[in-house]
């Protein structure tokens, strides 16, 4: 990776040290919701790598989804993920945003996800247990952190 | 006070130069602390500064250049009063002050809360509007005993100078005061049980909702102040004796503030969060009667 000089890599660190998530649920059955929540739990402790549970999208710089997207949560998705300042990382937790899970082919289905918004991370499972939430948020977090420049930001 | 003391407080000690970092080492500490008592491990004291530089170094979202500079105006505002506040604390024993100074520091004391009230009025969030309405209604009922056990301490040290006051009060009006003016002070920190303006799942972040990146970074870097002025105000007003020996008092100032920290923590992490009625009687019923006993015991020990 190209050193740009002290500044970048304060804020490298910076970012790989403290991160706010913003989670989402968008049809989800609350047993992906739960293991996110165990990770807050004195077992896990996500806090010791600075990561914090954010009420408002305004301050977040992970989204996180869980869910299939339904009908109904396929317009305050896209709505919410344009209110998360860049730049900004998308980890999918649990099997229904990456592939539908039981639902798929179902008329009120909208996903998988990454037809709606990019999506950086996945992590599977249903539901996955907290250790892998906190894997693939920590790898949600590398990716985030050397995002420099809007073009590099960019998300495919 | 002459000019070149002015400055050093105001930019030195106990002004920026020591606040800053002594701001985010007690919110570091708070959050350490409180990982503690709940078993978990905690985040480094780090934490505070690593998510201000995170916070800044996050591209801003579009927004008019008005309303821009409007809500950084707060902010900004908030920063520059806990500053000015924080110039003005009696740490020395030297320091004579001024007449009618401790009216401008509490004036500075009220100035973020207001702002914040029109931070969250100005985000136009039915979120930040709900935060701004339960901050205007904690605020007015938490001044009213904090007020009152000024007022106590004033009319017995018969002076209006902040140096006067903490030095010459009698100690059974300070006691009262004091413990009245200490239950009022996680209230004006937004600490846990009185965590209701900034609560986070009921009302997102109540007045900060719409707050992204550098203005949250700068509405951080207020509370952190907030943090020291506040806690540093009770520490000088609540110890009558100074050593005379500026370092002595600089350290013990410094000690005394991170163990007021370390009691609000432990209040905040073994409470719940009050609603807003159960806070208001709350206020009345313990601060308001020790600050209205304290006010009896000011003019019954007047000019002793």
């Amino acid at each position: 990776m190209k050193d740009y000089g002290f500044l970048y890599r304060l804020v490298e660190r910076a970012r790989e040290r403290s991160a706010f998530l913003f989670h989402f649920n968008a049809g989800a059955c609350n047993g992906c919701d739960i293991e996110l929540i165990s990770c807050l739990t004195p077992r896990y402790d996500v806090e010791q790598y600075g990561i914090k549970l954010e009420g408002s999208p305004r301050h977040a710089d992970v989204f996180v989804v869980s869910g299939p997207v339904t009908r109904a949560t396929r317009a305050p998705l896209e709505a919410v993920y344009k209110q998360l300042p860049d730049p900004k990382v998308v980890v999918a937790i649990g099997s229904c945003p990456a592939t539908g899970n039981v639902f798929w082919g179902s008329p009120m289905i909208e996903g998988p996800l990454d037809q709606i918004i990019p999506v950086d991370i996945y992590v599977p499972g249903c539901p996955p247990r907290p250790m892998a939430i906190v894997e693939g948020i920590a790898a949600a977090i590398h990716k985030l952190a050397s995002r420099h420049s809007a073009a590099s930001g960019e998300q495919v | 006070m002459n000019l070149a003391q002015a400055v050093a407080a105001l930019l030195i000690f106990p002004g920026l130069l020591y606040a800053v970092p002594m701001g985010w080492l007690m919110l570091g500490t708070e959050r350490k602390l409180r990982a503690r008592f709940q078993g978990r491990i905690g985040p480094p004291l780090t934490q505070p500064f690593y998510d201000v530089v995170k916070l800044i170094a996050k591209w801003p979202l579009p927004r008019a250049a008005g309303e821009r500079a409007l809500l950084a105006l707060f902010p900004l505002l908030s920063i520059g009063a806990m500053i000015g506040a924080a110039a003005l604390l009696p740490v020395f024993r030297g320091e004579s002050g001024f007449a009618g100074d401790i009216i401008l520091l509490v004036g500075l004391l009220e100035i973020p809360p207001v702002c914040m009230v029109l931070a969250g009025y100005a985000s136009r969030s039915i979120y930040g509007e709900v935060g701004a309405n339960r901050e205007a209604a904690l605020d007015i009922s938490c001044n009213i005993p904090f007020f009152t056990a000024l007022i106590a301490m004033a009319a017995s040290a018969n002076s209006l100078r902040t140096t006067t006051i903490a030095f010459a009060t009698p100690w059974q009006v300070r006691l009262l005061a004091v413990l009245a003016i200490l239950i009022c002070l996680p209230v004006k920190l937004r600490l846990n049980p009185f965590s209701i303006s900034n609560a986070e799942q009921e009302v997102l972040a109540g007045p900060l909702v719409e707050a992204d990146g550098r203005l949250l970074a700068l509405w951080e870097l207020c509370e952190a102040l907030e943090w020291v002025v506040l806690i540093g105000f009770v520490v000088t007003i609540g110890i009558p004796g100074r050593s005379g020996e500026w370092w002595i008092d600089a350290i013990l100032f410094g000690a005394c503030s991170l163990g007021l920290v370390l009691l609000l923590t432990l209040v905040a992490s073994a409470t719940a969060r009050l609603k807003l009625r159960q806070a208001t009687r709350l206020l009345w019923r313990c601060s308001f009667v020790l600050a209205a006993i304290s006010l009896c015991a000011a003019f019954l020990f007047r000019g002793n």
